[in-house]
């Protein structure tokens, strides 16, 4: 089969899913709620995981993929979330829904510390203080007595939904999977409205869209704190998942692979991100029989798209 | 009140003066020209004006308020807009889209708009869209307005350029070299586009352009720049019988008079 015939028919088979997108979306989504009756905690726990990196993917690929900034310290945000609901939790004795908006708060606020003063940098220097952010962080949480050093946190409360204890694994595959489709929805409108708008325009033409009066530092700041909320609230929920968070979780690697994640994807691409985190999630699951040498091949795949697909795994839009 | 003042502006790279002393003012309503040869300093001129250069010195009134230390995008929201004489549209995005961003400094939906829909963003959006659609109706290119952009042939580019910056709905527009790759008949609809701008729209127009033909045709004022700073300004006829002018386009005869 040559690749125009792939081509075609691939297109063939997303024409045929544009006319019925919404019966599938139904049936999809059905089956995706059926799940856990089904199925047992190990593949549950796996796509809980698929979920959560689903979230964090489409955070970032608001500051990558819309805005066009190379984010090398997302998981910071992430961490900021995580922290937030383990310390509230379990030294202040908050509510865990309660901690939810202070996170958001503080991502806000990790988002203008970081945004700041630096989105006026050109990107690639962006990306070298965003990276040094992000190990701040880390390293922060490592030596803060009230983090819990390099031990991390404990004892996180479990929240409590209409008095059930979220406790068993298929809650939370609900919780992310709700989640993720409310990412997904928010990443579909902002993609859509004059602030998706001038996202595009600054990343296509920063002068021009200066000129045509979109303030560029404004709207990256903005990019910046809708991503950093988004991975702050995934965080608020990991930490209630885990109940036990530390400084390990959020390293470097962490920030590399919610970015491999959207760029395998492909950025700007809702269906492509999703895509794409779960790849990041289901590929080393499948190829765990082969051991230590999963990430030799899960490298080499992405080495490979990078080298023929660049843009991403998922197709570009018709125009 | 003049509506554009510019007041001895100088600007300099390291060494080499730009922009030396100059000084000139727009009245409302009019349709100038700024124009020089190559190198006298018109679009670093263009750019002060707009706020991508700082002149070192000098002011810039416009409706009365210092431009000096605003950012551009805030003196696009102040009603001067401007096109660029290298083509710099949006290329990925339809052309409705990149009319579009010129309404972006005249709307306010933010976040929560976006997420909640409440009807307030709808009705702000559909605004945006009928703005942008006259505005490309009024260049004449309403037709292409969901293609990409970077599929138009460069003419019809040209009048998109247009188009977006007649969106921010500007009281002084700024052309630079508008007719730059355009045909006869393109020239043609130029110069009366610029003449509907002024006359239905009632927008003035500053105009940086090299061909002098166009330029004598709509040009109500000229001021002549070299090097940087004013050697002449007047009406067409004063301008093209000026001989500093004839001297910095055509060089100095050899024994003529000094």
């Amino acid at each position: 089969m040559t690749t125009d015939t792939l081509v075609s028919r691939t297109t063939g088979i997303l024409g045929l899913i544009e006319t019925h997108q919404k019966t599938l979306l139904v049936l999809f989504l059905a089956i995706l709620i059926g799940i856990p009756a089904y199925a047992n905690n190990y593949v549950l726990e796996v796509l809980a995981n698929t979920w959560f990196y689903v979230i964090l993917c489409l955070g970032l690929n608001i500051v990558v993929g819309y805005a066009g900034l190379l984010d090398l310290g997302y998981a910071a945000f992430f961490a900021v979330g995580a922290y937030t609901t383990g310390i509230l939790t379990s030294r202040f004795g908050f509510n865990f829904w309660l901690t939810i908006p202070v996170a958001m708060a503080f991502a806000t606020l990790a988002g203008v510390i970081i945004g700041g003063p630096t989105l006026r940098l050109r990107s690639d220097y962006l990306a070298i203080v965003t990276l040094g952010f992000g190990e701040i962080v880390r390293i922060a949480a490592r030596n803060l007595k009230i983090t819990g050093g390099a031990s991390g946190l404990i004892g996180i409360d479990r929240p409590h939904f209409f008095g059930t204890e979220l406790n068993q694994i298929s809650h939370y595959y609900f919780v992310f999977l709700a989640l993720a489709l409310l990412a997904i929805f928010a990443s579909y409108r902002l993609q859509h409205s004059r602030l998706g708008r001038a996202w595009q325009y600054v990343r296509e033409d920063e002068d021009a869209a200066e000129a045509m009066g979109i303030n560029r530092v404004a709207i990256k700041l903005y990019a910046y704190i809708i991503g950093a909320v988004f991975a702050g609230i995934a965080g608020c929920f990991y930490a209630a998942k885990m109940t036990a968070i530390s400084p390990e979780t959020f390293t470097f690697s962490q920030s590399i692979l919610i970015l491999l994640g959207v760029v395998f994807g492909g950025m700007g691409k809702i269906p492509g991100v999703v895509c794409g985190a779960g790849a990041l999630v289901l590929f080393p699951e499948v190829f765990r029989g082969i051991g230590s040498m999963r990430l030799l091949v899960f490298a080499v795949v992405m080495l490979l798209v990078m080298l023929y697909r660049p843009q991403g795994i998922w197709p570009a839009q018709k125009s | 009140m003049a509506l554009l003042d510019i007041k001895k502006i100088s600007l300099s790279f390291g060494g080499l003066t730009v922009i030396d002393n100059l000084s000139f003012g727009i009245e409302e309503h009019a349709i100038a020209s700024l124009i020089g040869p190559n190198g006298a300093g018109k679009t670093s001129v263009f750019n002060c004006l707009t706020g991508f250069y700082r002149p070192d010195s000098g002011d810039i009134l416009f409706q009365g308020h210092s431009l000096m230390k605003k950012n551009p995008h805030k003196i696009t929201q102040g009603g001067m807009a401007r096109t660029f004489q290298n083509l710099r549209l949006f290329k990925n995005m339809t052309v409705l889209e990149n009319v579009m961003s010129g309404m972006h400094c005249r709307t306010t939906a933010g976040v929560w708009g976006a997420l909640v829909h409440p009807g307030s963003q709808k009705r702000e959006e559909r605004h945006i869209r009928d703005v942008s659609e006259k505005c490309l109706d009024f260049v004449g290119i309403l037709d292409a307005k969901d293609r990409p952009a970077s599929s138009l042939p460069y003419g019809d580019q040209r009048r998109v350029e247009w188009a977006r910056a007649l969106a921010t709905q500007p009281r002084l527009l700024l052309f630079d070299e508008p007719a730059a790759g355009l045909n006869y008949d393109e020239k043609d609809r130029l110069i009366q586009l610029i003449g509907r701008i002024r006359n239905e729209l009632g927008i003035t127009i500053l105009l940086i352009e090299h061909d002098m033909g166009l330029v004598m045709r709509v040009s109500e004022r000229i001021t002549v720049i070299d090097y940087g700073h004013k050697i002449a300004e007047g009406g067409a006829e004063e301008i093209q019988n000026n001989p500093k002018v004839i001297e910095a386009y055509l060089g100095k005869e050899e024994n003529g008079p000094a």
